[in-house]
């Protein structure tokens, strides 16, 4: 059984209250850090740890921190992201139903260090039976005396709130998170200035992923080193994966940074193998908005060394024949799945999220999603393909935001590894008429048959 | 100060400027267009992308160059910094690829808009569009409403450049109007088709870089190129009361404030003086107004023609359009 830090406790009865969460050893690290070390000391050790953001993009925690603007006169802020609205993650969701406190403790452990005497969690606001189990924690929390005026007997005060998302992934990118937080509409601002200068109200300001601020608590307890010990190279820890799609055993997984991706997929401890005895086609790694990788190319780098779980070995290969970790959004799809269709599903999702406010992104993912609505329904024509390799193109690295890039990756993985899927579309419009199409009648490579 | 190169141009300039106010202080064909930067309204800028340059050195500090192009109205320049805008092909497909951009939801419907001859969007689609289209699909459409007496919204031909709404966040009291909803259904509205009704609302139609907002007290009188553009003045309690008249004959049709080359107003006009002074009696003419960025508005030569200047004018546009590379032709839909 591979370790695990966050989610041990999953099972225990009770474990979203805080008796039974303090019987099991919680709220450790916050009288650690608070009776027994100084702010810094406390970074100092998720410095140490190697921890990376769990969020998407895999910034070095402790670099972050160390980027906050201490000089500044202005109050210092912990924002918890907890907007999770990547199509193929739930895995914040999962943590915050089931163990609470470990967000808490956390979020108390963090904003010590930071400085910060009031944080936020933002969650998304389809999670609203969440956001009550987080409500009821902070009031255990503070009837404990963990938070308020002078935790634990110390000069260290901490007041802590929940915030519900307005419906919008954009949201989740932490500057919007930041202007929605204000009380304005979700637009992301313009970098620099970064957060750790100027955030929330403009003052110095961490956003971290919930799963982040979680896994403070065991980097304290244990120490940064002994947790730097877990994983491979950069990739240190442990992280959780919401596996789903066409998998045996869909669900949020605990896993070491480091296991390999067939493992993953194939072990009983994991997602259990491809549903109904049939053979996989693609994983999507890391959340909706990563490339799309090919059965071979996901099982092995195209140097053909075996693929792990880390996020140094899924970017292996680049864009040509590499994707990312992400925020662990693992959706795996079999031989009857139509990658155009599971491309439309993507590109509506961002034509529907994008918040409009810069052109490409505002045009561009409409119009990819029009295009491939058209071919998936069987009237593309030809330069259809070359069309959406062009536009994505165009998009990318051009907008304010990353959701531009988001939403142009997919595009263009989609069509690098599987050009013939979208050629037999345009090809073949009266048998893709049904959208079962690919169950019935599995795509089948013509260049393969050739060559077979 | 710093010292920056812009296009093989060296300038330099106080530090904190903008590489597009550093390029407009060189001038000429170096200068990136601008669709929602507007130099007199704080936080513009940003969102429409069309000003996208390549910083191919950071700094004398930093050499590197940046990672991805950037928007030159919201760069500072650095000391030692090199940028690249007409010279770099990647930053020209770019900008290609947004007014294409601009342009697939928009209706043209130039023949009919009050704004052509003296829109941003026709001039911007002129000097780097293409002349064929590769969007099929239907173009969002919504409804044409009133905001206010004086102002009607044609949200088809909205680029979302935000100004107006820094218009009515920074000029005016009681802002009641903002962006509803998002990506491309995004719609600048106010909040249940309120009237926007304070004295400088009228500002919006100016800084409205398209036929988005116009000004119901001239909807379809005139095409702008018949009209005779007058600077004129009067002693306004409200505003400087510097404006131009839009004339025909004697007769006043339209009442602006003055917009520079780059068609930003320096001085934001009242409403009375917008509206309610549409008599000659009331002004103090100064004399022509010079349009500048070979606007058709010149060409029914209400100016005296300056033949030298045409000349060079001419010259210009057709040494840039050599320079530019071919664009690609539009056959991928053929
Ligand atoms: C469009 C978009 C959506 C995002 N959504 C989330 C989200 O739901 N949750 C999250 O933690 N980070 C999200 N991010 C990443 C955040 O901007 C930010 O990088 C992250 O919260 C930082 O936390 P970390 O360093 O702990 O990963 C999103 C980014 C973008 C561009
Ligand atoms: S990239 Fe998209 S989501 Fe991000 S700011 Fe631009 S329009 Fe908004
Ligand atoms: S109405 Fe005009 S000024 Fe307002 S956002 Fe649209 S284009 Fe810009
Ligand atoms: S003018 Fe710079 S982005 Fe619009």
């Amino acid at each position: 059984m591979a370790r695990k830090l966050l989610l041990q406790h999953e099972n225990v009865p009770g474990i979203n209250t805080f008796e039974v969460y303090r019987k099991n050893g919680g709220y450790a690290s916050v009288e650690k850090a608070l009776k027994s070390m100084t702010p810094d000391e406390v970074m100092e050790e998720v410095k140490k740890s190697g921890l990376r953001g769990r969020g998407g993009a895999g910034f070095p925690a402790g670099m972050k921190w160390s980027f906050l603007d201490r000089k500044s006169e202005k109050p210092r802020y912990l924002v918890c992201n907890a907007d999770e609205s990547e199509p193929g993650t739930f895995k914040d969701r999962y943590l915050m139903e089931k163990i609470p406190h470990l967000l808490i403790e956390g979020m108390i452990t963090s904003s010590y260090s930071l400085g910060a005497n009031t944080s936020y969690i933002y969650v998304r606001g389809e999670y609203m039976y969440v956001i009550s189990i987080l409500e009821k924690a902070i009031e255990e929390a503070y009837a404990a005396g963990f938070l308020g005026k002078n935790i634990l007997g110390t000069s260290y005060s901490l007041d802590l709130y929940v915030q519900p998302g307005g419906g919008a992934y954009i949201c989740g990118e932490e500057t919007a998170l930041l202007e929605s937080l204000e009380g304005k509409r979700g637009n992301p601002r313009l970098k620099p200035p970064f957060p750790a200068i100027a955030g929330l109200y403009a003052s110095p300001t961490v956003v971290n992923n919930v799963e982040t601020i979680a896994a403070v608590v065991p980097i304290v307890n244990q120490g940064g080193d002994e947790y730097a010990k877990i994983g491979v190279g950069k990739s240190t820890g442990t992280k959780l994966i919401s596996a789903s799609g066409h998998i045996n055993k869909p669900g949020v997984y605990e896993i070491e940074l480091g296991l390999p991706v067939e493992e993953f997929i194939y072990s009983e401890e994991y997602c259990g193998g491809i549903w109904k005895g049939r053979k996989m086609k693609a994983v999507v790694a890391g959340g909706s908005s990563v490339p799309i990788l090919p059965t071979d190319l996901i099982l092995k780098t195209a140097k053909g060394e075996q693929r792990l779980m880390t996020y140094e070995s899924l970017s292996d290969g680049g864009f040509v024949s590499g994707t990312m970790l992400g925020s662990g959004g693992f959706i795996v799809l079999d031989e009857t799945a139509c990658i155009v269709q599971h491309l439309h599903t993507f590109a509506r999702f961002y034509h529907h999220e994008s918040c409009g406010q810069c052109s490409p992104c505002r045009e561009g993912t409409g119009w990819m999603e029009k295009v491939i609505h058209r071919i998936e329904h069987g009237h593309g024509h030809q330069g259809d393909i070359d069309l959406l390799v062009d536009v994505a193109k165009k998009i990318e690295g051009n907008t304010i935001c990353p959701l531009g890039d988001a939403a142009a990756w997919p595009v263009a993985s989609a069509i690098r590894h599987f050009r013939e899927e979208f050629e037999y579309h345009i090809k073949y419009p009266e048998k893709v008429k049904n959208p079962k199409h690919f169950e019935l009648e599995p795509f089948v490579s013509e260049k393969s048959l050739v060559t077979a | 100060m710093a010292k920056v190169t812009i296009d093989g141009i060296e300038i330099e300039v106080p530090d904190g400027t903008s590489i597009l106010n550093a390029a407009r202080m060189i001038g000429g064909d170096v200068v990136p267009p601008a669709m929602c930067y507007y130099s007199t309204l704080k936080e513009t800028g940003g969102k429409c992308r069309v000003c996208l340059v390549k910083v191919t050195q950071g700094s004398a500090k930093d050499p590197r160059p940046m990672p991805k192009l950037v928007a030159s109205c919201r760069t500072n320049v650095m000391d030692g910094m090199v940028v690249q805008n007409i010279t770099s092909p990647e930053v020209l497909e770019a900008r290609k690829g947004v007014v294409e951009f601009l342009l697939i939801n928009h209706p043209l419907d130039c023949p009919i808009c009050d704004q052509a001859g003296e829109c941003d969007l026709q001039n911007l689609a002129y000097e780097h569009g293409a002349a064929k289209t590769r969007y099929e699909e239907d173009r969002r459409t919504f409804e044409k409403i009133d905001i206010g007496d004086k102002i009607k919204l044609h949200m088809n031909r909205c680029i979302l450049c935000y100004r107006c709404t820094f218009v009515a966040d920074q000029l005016t009291n009681n802002r009641v109007h903002g962006v509803l909803n998002r990506g491309d259904h995004s719609e600048i509205s106010t909040y249940i088709e309120k009237a926007v009704d304070n004295d400088f609302s009228g500002n919006m139609i100016d800084v409205c870089p398209v036929g988005a907002l116009t000004d119901k007290t001239f909807r379809f009188k005139q095409r702008v190129w018949f009209t005779n553009p007058m600077d004129a003045h009067r002693d306004c309690p409200k505003c400087s009361g510097k404006v131009v008249l839009w004339m025909k004959g004697e007769e006043v049709l339209r009442v602006t404030a003055r917009k520079d080359q780059y068609a930003e107003v320096k001085e934001y006009i009242c409403n009375e003086c917008r509206y309610d002074h549409k008599d000659i009696t009331h002004w103090k003419v100064e004399g022509p107004r010079h349009i500048d960025r070979g606007s058709v508005i010149s060409q029914n030569h209400y100016e005296r023609i300056d033949l030298q200047k045409l000349k060079k004018e001419v010259e210009r546009q057709l040494e840039f359009q050599k320079g530019k590379p071919l664009p690609e032709p539009n056959s991928l839909n053929a």
